[in-house]
């Protein structure tokens, strides 16, 4: 039944408009990735209003197809010009660069973009089987269930997150809180709007994500000294067919990247990790660990294969739980709700041609990407070779654009450039940015499933706990929100046992 | 780097603040079918407020030099802000593409020092493929000033 439902997609995938949008996708996408201050999430939000007017299969091609042009245009930037433009391709610049510098800059880039292929791949077959799976359980999902899913979205940023894990949370809350300024459906009464007719509007997401990612990206970039001193690409059809022969040997590789890939992706925040991971297990199982950040390609490889893998995953949750898995899945999360579908488990039976279709693009897009990236990656790389004093403005005019464009207004603009030296700040200051953007996104829907909870309930926060599958999602939850406040203390009672004797 | 994280610390508590005062405004107790509008805002306050003054005790802790910015490195940023603010000022009077233009053309020529055909060219041509791709392509209407109402638009 699921290939049907597959090749009922491909159907619709593998129309002429869809391939065309496919193709304009990757290559907005792949030149959005290569541009900084530009990258998947505000591709997508600028794009955003371009498809208000389209049929939702074909606009939300579009959009995915932006997103996994993104993806392989990180890796080209990483490669070659030494620069990640999403923190998921930091790993990648560590043997990336140095391989472009010796002059195999064309087999790193091979090795990067056939890897992302491999990643993607990989997960879109598990999305292909466990979409649909995923989806019949959630439809048995209530209120309480959601909210703990929410929960346990946001407790992975801190968890997981990284090293600030009071700041992940303030990021969470600040988006929670301008997702609830505005008019409060559920009661009818304003919130924190202190009379100002502007404020009733509320905060749009999309607005957020150009500001944030978009005109604080340009003004760290700026501030650090915009200089690409770009390896040349070294790259021709001999190249690649060469670097095909040595990749099979890298199969383990391949593996292990892809599945760290999806288990950590279909979690938020989980492509930086898993590239991370991915690179640290290549490296401790390689015979030649010494060689890894001086040009293996096999440090190449690892990454890639995670960090595309995690990005296709995100996906899963955004189509069967409404859960975006990374900010560009919740921009294209708000994309459904803007197109009038309701994201969630009965996305499945109620508008198959849509899901199926989706499926089907994300094989056709990614093969259709990578071999356009291999074949055009010089021109790509030109980009960035234009000089600094026209990119700048360029990205700051097409961030008006967009921000203009959601509801034609100018208060959006405005609140752009204030998002935007926010996003600078804190972007310095190791507020991380992504939780702030999904906290946007999903907060009504949250707030909305902790009232329905709590009504349930009587106001009773015990029904979180004593539902079985919300139960064990909450537990786990609540895990990774205290992860933080264990760790130091699991150290110290180790260190303490077993003294000196751990080396690394 | 103490001070700025001790300044956004402080200014989020603040708002915390201003967010907690005003969900108690609302309610945040229970109403006659739930939880009143106030809660859950309430909590995200209160959570905000514990969470900035640990940050900001923990940063006070810290003995950090390290600038936020330095004076030098501050000038780049100024520069692409300043012109991008004074671009939206001029929206409302000129409409973007008007608007976008002065501002390429500016800054391509005070920071760039490109030529003045470079600068005329791009200047130009922008705004114009948007105009192109937006209002005649994809139908999304931009902002527009006396210029597009002589033109006819």
């Amino acid at each position: 039944m699921g290939l049907e439902n597959l090749l009922h997609g491909f159907q619709i995938a593998v129309t002429p408009f869809n391939l065309f949008v496919a193709v304009l996708g990757i290559t907005l996408g792949t030149i959005i990735g290569v541009l900084p201050g530009l990258g998947g999430a505000n591709g997508v939000a600028i794009l955003l209003p371009l498809t208000f007017t389209m049929p939702p299969t074909s606009a939300i091609i579009l959009l995915t197809s932006l997103y996994w042009g993104a993806l392989f245009g990180g890796a080209i930037t990483s490669v070659l010009f030494n620069i990640p433009g999403e923190p998921w391709s930091v790993a990648t610049t560590f043997d990336g660069y140095p391989l472009a510098r010796q002059g195999q800059g064309g087999q790193a880039l091979t090795a990067a973009f056939s890897s992302s292929f491999v990643g993607a791949f990989f997960s879109i077959v598990l999305i292909t089987f466990f979409a649909p799976l995923l989806a019949e359980i959630a439809l048995r999902f209530g209120p309480p269930e959601f909210f703990a899913i929410q929960l346990l979205t946001f407790s992975s940023f801190i968890g997981l997150g990284g090293d600030a894990p009071l700041k992940s949370l303030v990021s969470i809350v600040l988006g929670f809180i301008l997702a609830a300024v505005g008019l409060d459906v559920v009661t009818g009464q304003l919130r924190m709007t202190f009379g100002f007719v502007d404020l009733m509007k509320g905060f749009d997401f999309i607005v957020a994500v150009i500001g944030l990612f978009g005109i604080g990206e340009i003004l760290l970039s700026v501030e650090e000294g915009l200089s690409f001193k770009g390896a040349s690409t070294g790259m021709n059809l001999r190249v690649v067919l060469d670097t095909w022969k040595t990749l099979p040997r890298y199969a383990r590789t391949f593996v292990r990247g892809a599945f760290i890939g999806f288990w950590m992706g279909f979690k938020p925040g989980g492509a930086t990790p898993a590239s991370f991971m991915s690179y640290a297990f290549a490296k401790r199982f390689s015979k030649h660990p010494e060689r890894f950040g001086k040009g293996e390609i096999e440090g190449v490889i690892a990454p890639e294969t995670a960090a595309h893998a995690a990005g296709v995953a995100a996906i899963l949750p955004m189509i069967t739980l409404g859960i975006p898995g990374s900010p560009t899945a919740a921009v294209m999360l708000g994309g459904l709700i803007i197109w009038g579908l309701q994201p969630g488990p009965l996305l499945f039976t109620e508008k198959p041609d849509f899901v199926w279709g989706l499926i089907a693009s994300m094989y056709t897009g990614n093969l259709i990407g990578v071999l356009m990236v291999l074949a055009f990656v010089p021109f790509f790389a030109a980009i960035l070779r234009i000089p600094f004093a026209i990119l700048t403005p360029l990205i700051v005019v097409v961030c008006a654009i967009g921000s203009y464009a959601v509801h034609n207004s100018m208060i959006d603009i405005w609140y752009m450039l204030i998002f935007g030296a926010v996003g600078y700040v804190f972007k310095k200051l190791d507020y991380p940015l992504a939780p702030l953007v999904l906290a946007l996104v999903l907060g009504d829907l949250a707030e909305n499933a902790l009232r329905q909870s709590l009504i349930m309930s009587q106001g009773s926060l015990a029904i979180f706990l004593n539902r079985p599958i919300a139960g064990v999602i909450t537990a786990a939850a609540i895990f990774f929100f205290v992860l933080p406040v264990l760790t130091p203390w699991w150290r110290r009672v180790r260190g303490a046992s077993v003294p000196a004797s751990r080396r690394t | 780097m103490r001070a700025a994280d001790l300044a956004t610390a402080s200014i989020l508590i603040l708002l915390g603040g201003v967010v907690v005062l005003d969900s108690l405004r609302i309610g945040i107790g229970w109403g006659t079918d739930g939880p009143r509008a106030g809660f859950f805002p309430f909590w995200l306050g209160v959570i905000l407020i514990f969470a900035s003054v640990t940050i900001g005790m923990q940063a006070w802790h810290r003995a950090t030099d390290k600038p936020f910015v330095t004076r030098a490195r501050l000038g780049p940023v100024l520069k692409v802000l300043w012109p991008a603010t004074l671009m939206v000022v001029l929206i409302t009077p000129l409409g973007l593409y008007v608007a976008s233009a002065l501002y390429l053309g500016f800054y391509m020529r005070w920071v760039g020092r490109h030529s003045w055909l470079a600068v005329i060219l791009c200047a130009i041509g922008v705004p114009l493929v948007t105009f192109v791709v937006f209002e005649l392509w994809f139908l999304v209407p931009m902002p527009k000033g006396p210029l597009e109402t002589w033109l006819g638009y």
